[in-house]
Protein backbone atom coordinates (compact mmCIF):
# COMPACT_ATOMS: atom_id res chain seq x y z
CA UNK A 1 0.00 0.00 0.00
CA UNK A 2 1.33 3.44 -0.90
CA UNK A 3 0.50 4.93 2.50
CA UNK A 4 2.78 2.48 4.29
CA UNK A 5 5.86 4.25 2.92
CA UNK A 6 4.75 7.75 3.80
CA UNK A 7 7.01 9.40 6.34
CA UNK A 8 5.79 10.25 9.82
CA UNK A 9 6.00 13.94 8.99
CA UNK A 10 3.64 13.57 6.02
CA UNK A 11 1.25 11.40 8.00
CA UNK A 12 1.18 13.98 10.80
CA UNK A 13 0.44 16.70 8.26
CA UNK A 14 -2.38 14.62 6.74
CA UNK A 15 -3.83 13.93 10.19
CA UNK A 16 -3.73 17.59 11.16
CA UNK A 17 -5.57 18.43 7.96
CA UNK A 18 -8.35 16.03 8.93
CA UNK A 19 -7.35 12.66 7.51
CA UNK A 20 -8.10 10.32 10.41
CA UNK A 21 -6.65 7.25 8.67
CA UNK A 22 -3.18 8.78 8.97
CA UNK A 23 -3.36 8.32 12.74
CA UNK A 24 -4.18 4.63 12.28
CA UNK A 25 -0.99 4.20 10.24
CA UNK A 26 1.11 6.12 12.76
CA UNK A 27 -0.20 4.00 15.63
CA UNK A 28 0.29 0.76 13.72
CA UNK A 29 3.81 1.79 12.83
CA UNK A 30 4.95 2.74 16.32
CA UNK A 31 2.68 0.91 18.75
CA UNK A 32 5.12 -1.93 19.52
CA UNK A 33 8.00 0.41 20.27
CA UNK A 34 5.97 2.72 22.48
CA UNK A 35 4.06 -0.03 24.25
CA UNK A 36 7.17 -2.07 24.99
CA UNK A 37 8.90 1.00 26.33
CA UNK A 38 6.01 1.67 28.71
CA UNK A 39 5.70 -1.98 29.71
CA UNK A 40 9.40 -2.29 30.44
CA UNK A 41 8.96 0.36 33.13
CA UNK A 42 5.49 -0.44 34.44
CA UNK A 43 5.47 -4.26 34.26
CA UNK A 44 1.70 -4.39 34.23
CA UNK A 45 -0.30 -4.88 31.07
CA UNK A 46 -3.44 -3.03 32.12
CA UNK A 47 -1.55 -0.04 33.45
CA UNK A 48 0.63 -0.01 30.36
CA UNK A 49 -2.49 0.08 28.21
CA UNK A 50 -3.78 3.03 30.24
CA UNK A 51 -0.53 4.94 29.84
CA UNK A 52 -0.38 4.07 26.13
CA UNK A 53 -3.92 5.43 25.79
CA UNK A 54 -3.12 8.61 27.75
CA UNK A 55 -0.02 9.12 25.63
CA UNK A 56 -2.06 9.14 22.43
CA UNK A 57 -4.79 11.29 23.95
CA UNK A 58 -2.08 13.90 24.56
CA UNK A 59 -0.73 13.38 21.05
CA UNK A 60 -4.20 13.81 19.52
CA UNK A 61 -4.96 16.95 21.56
CA UNK A 62 -1.63 18.54 20.67
CA UNK A 63 -2.02 17.74 17.00
CA UNK A 64 -5.64 18.92 16.86
CA UNK A 65 -4.80 22.22 18.53
CA UNK A 66 -2.10 22.53 15.85
CA UNK A 67 0.51 23.25 18.51
CA UNK A 68 2.86 20.46 17.39
CA UNK A 69 5.95 21.68 15.68
CA UNK A 70 6.95 18.99 13.20
CA UNK A 71 10.66 18.56 12.92
CA UNK A 72 10.68 15.01 11.67
CA UNK A 73 10.82 13.71 15.21
CA UNK A 74 7.39 12.22 15.76
CA UNK A 75 8.48 9.01 17.53
CA UNK A 76 10.95 10.64 19.97
CA UNK A 77 8.25 13.20 20.77
CA UNK A 78 5.67 10.48 21.52
CA UNK A 79 8.25 8.50 23.50
CA UNK A 80 8.97 11.56 25.61
CA UNK A 81 5.26 11.99 26.35
CA UNK A 82 5.10 8.31 27.34
CA UNK A 83 8.23 8.69 29.46
CA UNK A 84 6.75 11.69 31.30
CA UNK A 85 3.50 9.82 31.94
CA UNK A 86 5.45 6.87 33.34
CA UNK A 87 7.32 9.25 35.67
CA UNK A 88 3.99 10.81 36.71
CA UNK A 89 2.63 7.34 37.42
CA UNK A 90 5.49 6.46 39.75
CA UNK A 91 5.35 9.87 41.41
CA UNK A 92 1.66 9.39 42.06
CA UNK A 93 2.28 5.99 43.60
CA UNK A 94 5.46 7.16 45.35
CA UNK A 95 7.21 4.11 44.04
CA UNK A 96 10.42 3.85 42.12
CA UNK A 97 10.34 1.61 39.07
CA UNK A 98 11.97 -1.72 39.51
CA UNK A 99 12.36 -4.67 37.23
CA UNK A 100 10.29 -7.61 38.35
CA UNK A 101 10.06 -11.05 36.95
CA UNK A 102 6.37 -11.30 36.27
CA UNK A 103 6.66 -14.44 34.19
CA UNK A 104 5.18 -12.72 31.18
CA UNK A 105 8.15 -10.45 30.69
CA UNK A 106 11.35 -11.50 32.35
CA UNK A 107 14.28 -9.17 31.90
CA UNK A 108 16.56 -11.93 33.04
CA UNK A 109 14.97 -14.64 30.97
CA UNK A 110 18.26 -15.13 29.13
CA UNK A 111 19.73 -16.67 32.24
CA UNK A 112 17.39 -19.63 32.26
CA UNK A 113 18.51 -22.88 30.77
CA UNK A 114 16.10 -25.09 28.92
CA UNK A 115 15.81 -27.56 31.81
CA UNK A 116 17.58 -26.20 34.86
CA UNK A 117 18.09 -28.42 37.87
CA UNK A 118 17.42 -27.17 41.38
CA UNK A 119 21.01 -26.17 42.00
CA UNK A 120 21.41 -24.14 38.83
CA UNK A 121 17.98 -22.65 39.44
CA UNK A 122 19.10 -21.44 42.87
CA UNK A 123 22.34 -20.07 41.48
CA UNK A 124 20.44 -18.33 38.71
CA UNK A 125 18.09 -16.74 41.21
CA UNK A 126 21.03 -15.54 43.28
CA UNK A 127 22.79 -14.10 40.22
CA UNK A 128 19.59 -12.33 39.16
CA UNK A 129 19.18 -10.89 42.62
CA UNK A 130 22.82 -9.76 42.79
CA UNK A 131 22.63 -8.16 39.37
CA UNK A 132 19.38 -6.36 40.17
CA UNK A 133 20.86 -5.04 43.42
CA UNK A 134 24.00 -3.90 41.67
CA UNK A 135 22.06 -2.08 38.97
CA UNK A 136 19.78 -0.53 41.59
CA UNK A 137 22.82 0.88 43.37
CA UNK A 138 23.85 2.87 40.30
CA UNK A 139 23.09 6.59 40.17
CA UNK A 140 19.70 7.21 38.57
CA UNK A 141 21.07 8.78 35.36
CA UNK A 142 23.49 5.90 34.75
CA UNK A 143 20.87 3.29 35.57
CA UNK A 144 18.43 4.87 33.15
CA UNK A 145 20.89 4.79 30.25
CA UNK A 146 21.98 1.24 31.05
CA UNK A 147 18.39 -0.04 31.19
CA UNK A 148 17.47 1.68 27.92
CA UNK A 149 20.58 0.45 26.12
CA UNK A 150 20.77 -3.13 27.39
CA UNK A 151 17.21 -4.08 28.20
CA UNK A 152 15.29 -2.00 25.70
CA UNK A 153 17.89 -2.26 22.97
CA UNK A 154 17.69 1.46 22.20
CA UNK A 155 20.40 3.26 20.28
CA UNK A 156 22.36 6.06 21.94
CA UNK A 157 20.67 8.47 19.54
CA UNK A 158 17.25 7.37 20.80
CA UNK A 159 18.42 7.50 24.43
CA UNK A 160 19.75 10.98 23.84
CA UNK A 161 16.45 12.14 22.30
CA UNK A 162 14.40 10.61 25.07
CA UNK A 163 16.44 11.77 28.05
CA UNK A 164 17.23 15.17 26.60
CA UNK A 165 21.00 14.85 26.94
CA UNK A 166 23.64 14.74 24.21
CA UNK A 167 24.80 11.44 22.72
CA UNK A 168 28.21 11.97 24.33
CA UNK A 169 26.64 12.38 27.75
CA UNK A 170 24.58 9.22 27.25
CA UNK A 171 27.72 7.36 26.16
CA UNK A 172 29.57 8.71 29.18
CA UNK A 173 26.80 7.61 31.54
CA UNK A 174 26.84 4.12 30.04
CA UNK A 175 30.61 3.97 30.43
CA UNK A 176 30.45 5.08 34.06
CA UNK A 177 27.58 2.65 34.73
CA UNK A 178 29.72 -0.26 33.49
CA UNK A 179 32.80 1.01 35.32
CA UNK A 180 30.85 1.37 38.53
CA UNK A 181 29.32 -2.07 38.18
CA UNK A 182 32.74 -3.58 37.56
CA UNK A 183 34.22 -1.70 40.52
CA UNK A 184 31.54 -2.94 42.90
CA UNK A 185 31.83 -6.48 41.55
CA UNK A 186 35.60 -6.51 42.03
CA UNK A 187 35.48 -4.84 45.42
CA UNK A 188 32.96 -7.26 46.81
CA UNK A 189 34.32 -10.23 44.85
CA UNK A 190 30.91 -11.02 43.46
CA UNK A 191 30.79 -13.91 41.05
CA UNK A 192 28.17 -13.37 38.38
CA UNK A 193 28.34 -16.67 36.57
CA UNK A 194 26.07 -19.65 36.47
CA UNK B 1 33.93 -3.00 24.83
CA UNK B 2 33.77 -4.42 28.29
CA UNK B 3 31.97 -7.66 28.84
CA UNK B 4 28.31 -7.16 29.59
CA UNK B 5 26.39 -9.42 31.88
CA UNK B 6 23.54 -9.71 29.51
CA UNK B 7 22.86 -10.46 25.91
CA UNK B 8 21.32 -8.16 23.41
CA UNK B 9 17.64 -8.43 22.62
CA UNK B 10 17.11 -10.38 25.80
CA UNK B 11 13.85 -8.73 26.68
CA UNK B 12 12.40 -7.67 23.43
CA UNK B 13 9.50 -10.05 23.09
CA UNK B 14 7.12 -7.75 21.23
CA UNK B 15 3.91 -6.95 22.94
CA UNK B 16 1.14 -4.83 21.58
CA UNK B 17 -1.57 -2.80 23.25
CA UNK B 18 -5.04 -4.31 23.38
CA UNK B 19 -7.26 -3.90 20.33
CA UNK B 20 -9.81 -2.13 22.55
CA UNK B 21 -7.20 0.47 23.49
CA UNK B 22 -6.35 1.20 19.88
CA UNK B 23 -10.02 1.29 18.97
CA UNK B 24 -10.72 3.74 21.82
CA UNK B 25 -7.90 6.04 20.70
CA UNK B 26 -9.11 6.07 17.09
CA UNK B 27 -12.73 6.67 18.10
CA UNK B 28 -11.66 9.40 20.51
CA UNK B 29 -9.71 11.07 17.74
CA UNK B 30 -12.71 10.95 15.41
CA UNK B 31 -15.04 12.34 18.07
CA UNK B 32 -12.80 15.12 19.37
CA UNK B 33 -13.25 18.61 18.03
CA UNK B 34 -11.11 21.46 19.27
CA UNK B 35 -12.30 24.99 18.60
CA UNK B 36 -9.94 27.87 19.17
CA UNK B 37 -11.32 31.27 20.08
CA UNK B 38 -8.55 33.78 20.63
CA UNK B 39 -6.30 32.32 23.29
CA UNK B 40 -8.91 29.86 24.47
CA UNK B 41 -9.52 26.43 23.07
CA UNK B 42 -12.72 24.45 23.59
CA UNK B 43 -12.89 20.71 23.40
CA UNK B 44 -16.06 18.91 22.40
CA UNK B 45 -16.68 15.20 22.05
CA UNK B 46 -19.28 14.16 19.50
CA UNK B 47 -21.32 11.12 20.43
Amino acid sequence: MATSVLSDAILVKKYVSGEESALTILIERHQARIYNFIYSKIQDRDLSDDIFQDTFIKVIKTLKTKSYNEEGKFLPWVMRIAHNLVVDHFRKNKKMPMQRDSGEYSVFSFLFESSPNIESQMITEQVELDLTRLIDELPEDQKEVLMMRIYQDMSFKEISDLTGVSINTALGRMRYALMNLRKVIEKNQIILTN
Amino acid sequence: MAKLYSKKKLATSKMLPKKETISFILNYSKALRITKVGNLSFESIAN
